[in-house]
């Protein structure tokens, strides 16, 4: 238990401090290597609590595919340092605002919290040693919450295409190639052999 | 305190002497495979490929290891220090740590965990950092070029490897990887494997592995003849030899990965011949793939940018959903 507790707090040290990294770094792009710091350590604490297909989805999902176009946005932004060290004062109310609404929304959970409830989650998952993670969880979305699941689903396809439809620019006049036609080309039909006089051309 | 060193420490211990066999196994490995390539691409050639460093040349390896760790390092002066000697590390730590899933014979896995196939395809989902980091913190044109390519080229390709693994899941009904090699047993020997029913998806599987791994004809990200070296243009030295070294390392994970997808992993030919031990057969699988992987690269021309896209996106992103909805039909209804 000691080895557990141990490994649960040094993750969560890890993970708050790179969570301050991310906010107080200079540099864009450190602090994405830092979100991405974080991503991982909340990894490693989904482990410690027995849900590793969570754990590797977020891996799979954050780290993978969401922090890499974070990434790309950042780098090519190309973004001037000192400037944003400026307007942090401008943003300050807001941003003050949004924490203090969060601050409170977690003290209220806090103190709603039915402890009991956990442990029987947790008694649950615990015991049943012959159904995986990955059943529990399949049967979970795809029977009792299918439609919010599938409702998800439809609202992410949804905003993929609004966000294609949004950035795609068709130009009738661009060169376009049809793969097909170049495959398709005869050599009879496109190679014609000609007897050029020197001097003369075609 | 007699129980934390006995339910925690002497596992530790083991479990860490494993892994440095595992590593030190891996990495000879590596460089015979390495000196094999170059072989490989030589005989094709018509040329002889190293011949000078020990009896056919088998220790060119480490000769050229000797080279690259004796060299200077060498850091560009407006590089970010910390993050350019940061990448070649997480590439190769990441390309080494996805081997603690693969189970070379039955039982001898590292770590068996439940769901080892997530944890490949989440750790080599990480090697597109690597190539990032490196070429952001160059600062210089081509290894920045480098490596939006690579980035864009590794994530299309994720993209299908997951559904070729799905498929795969879906017919074993596991995503234990030693649990993927027993469902490919049978009485049939090589015509259990899963090559045979799914033998598109072990082709489109084969070229994403290359795409995934930057070799060619898809090694884009550091294509001499536009980018002088992509990415590890300003590395030199040690951190040179660490790019390349998880390089390999991954090229022969995406081997032996795909060996026990498809190709039943430690199981003999014919049942008959099992009385060769497993390792030998997954071995012997693994050089395989990676024969044919070294072939593709000494035949195949390198593609352009937006062929390998179209490929990715519109070939085999439609072919491997269609086998994923065939595939669960499959198993649902007949």
């Amino acid at each position: 238990m000691i080895v557990v507790s141990t490994l649960f707090y040094l993750f969560s040290f890890i993970m708050i401090a790179s969570a301050f990294m991310v906010v107080l770094s200079r540099n864009p792009v450190h602090s994405v290597l830092f979100l991405i710091l974080c991503f991982f350590n909340s990894a490693g604490i989904f482990l410690l609590l027995g849900a590793e297909f969570l754990a590797f989805i977020l891996v799979i999902v954050y780290v993978g595919a969401v922090a890499v176009l974070f990434l790309f946005v950042v780098m090519m932004l190309d973004v001037e340092f000192k400037s944003i060290s400026s307007t942090v004062i401008s943003y300050l109310p807001i941003g003050m605002t949004i924490g203090f609404i969060l601050l409170a929304e977690l003290i209220l959970v806090l103190f709603t919290w039915d402890r009991d409830s956990v442990k029987i989650i947790a008694y649950a998952t615990e015991n049943n040693e012959q159904i995986s993670n990955t059943e529990m969880l399949g049967m979970v979305l795809y029977t009792d919450n299918i439609l919010f699941f599938q409702l998800a689903g439809l609202i992410l396809l949804a905003s993929m295409i609004g966000a294609i439809v949004l950035t795609v620019n068709h130009r009738p006049s661009a060169k376009r190639q049809n793969i097909s036609v170049q495959v398709d080309r005869d050599p009879k039909e496109s190679i014609e052999n000609i007897k050029v006089k020197p001097g003369s051309g075609i | 305190m007699d129980n934390l060193l006995i339910n925690y420490l002497v596992p530790l211990l083991i479990i860490a002497l494993k892994s440095v066999f595992l590593i030190t196994a891996l990495l000879i490995t590596i460089a015979f495979l390495l000196l094999a390539d170059r072989k490989i691409w030589a005989a094709v050639q018509m040329r002889r490929g190293p011949n000078v460093v020990g009896a056919f040349g088998l220790l060119q390896s480490f000769a050229d290891l000797l080279k690259f760790v004796l060299k200077e390092v060498i850091i560009p002066y407006n590089a970010d220090k910390v993050v350019f000697l940061l990448a070649p590390f997480v590439t190769t730590v990441f390309a080494i740590s996805a081997w603690a899933v693969i189970p070379f014979d039955a039982g001898l896995v590292l770590a068996d965990i439940n769901i080892g196939i997530l944890y490949i395809l989440a750790i080599s989902s990480l090697g597109v950092y690597g190539i990032i980091m490196g070429g952001w913190a160059s600062n210089s044109k081509y290894p920045f070029l480098g490596a939006l390519r690579s980035a864009a080229q590794m994530v299309s390709y994720e993209v299908s490897i997951g559904f070729v693994i799905i498929t795969v899941i879906l017919l074993s009904g596991s995503l234990n990887l030693s649990d993927i090699v027993y469902a490919q047993a049978g009485n049939y020997g090589f015509l259990n494997w899963y090559f045979i029913p799914l033998f598109p998806m072990f082709v489109v599987f084969f070229i994403s592995a290359l795409a995934e791994t930057n070799r060619p004809p898809f090694d884009l990200p550091e294509a001499e003849s536009e980018l002088v070296a992509g990415f590890m243009v300003e590395y030199s030295s040690t951190p040179y030899l660490m790019f390349m070294l998880g390089e390999y390392i991954s090229i022969v994970l995406m081997c032996a990965f795909g060996t026990i997808l498809f190709l039943g992993g430690w199981l003999p030919i014919f049942p008959f011949l099992d009385f060769i031990p497993g390792f030998v057969w997954f071995v012997l699988k693994v050089c395989f793939m990676f024969f044919l992987f070294a072939m593709v690269k000494a035949i195949v021309p390198r593609y352009r940018y937006d062929q390998l896209m179209r490929l990715g996106w519109k070939v085999f992103l439609p072919l491997s959903l269609l086998m994923v909805a065939l595939t669960a039909t499959y198993v649902v209804f007949i």
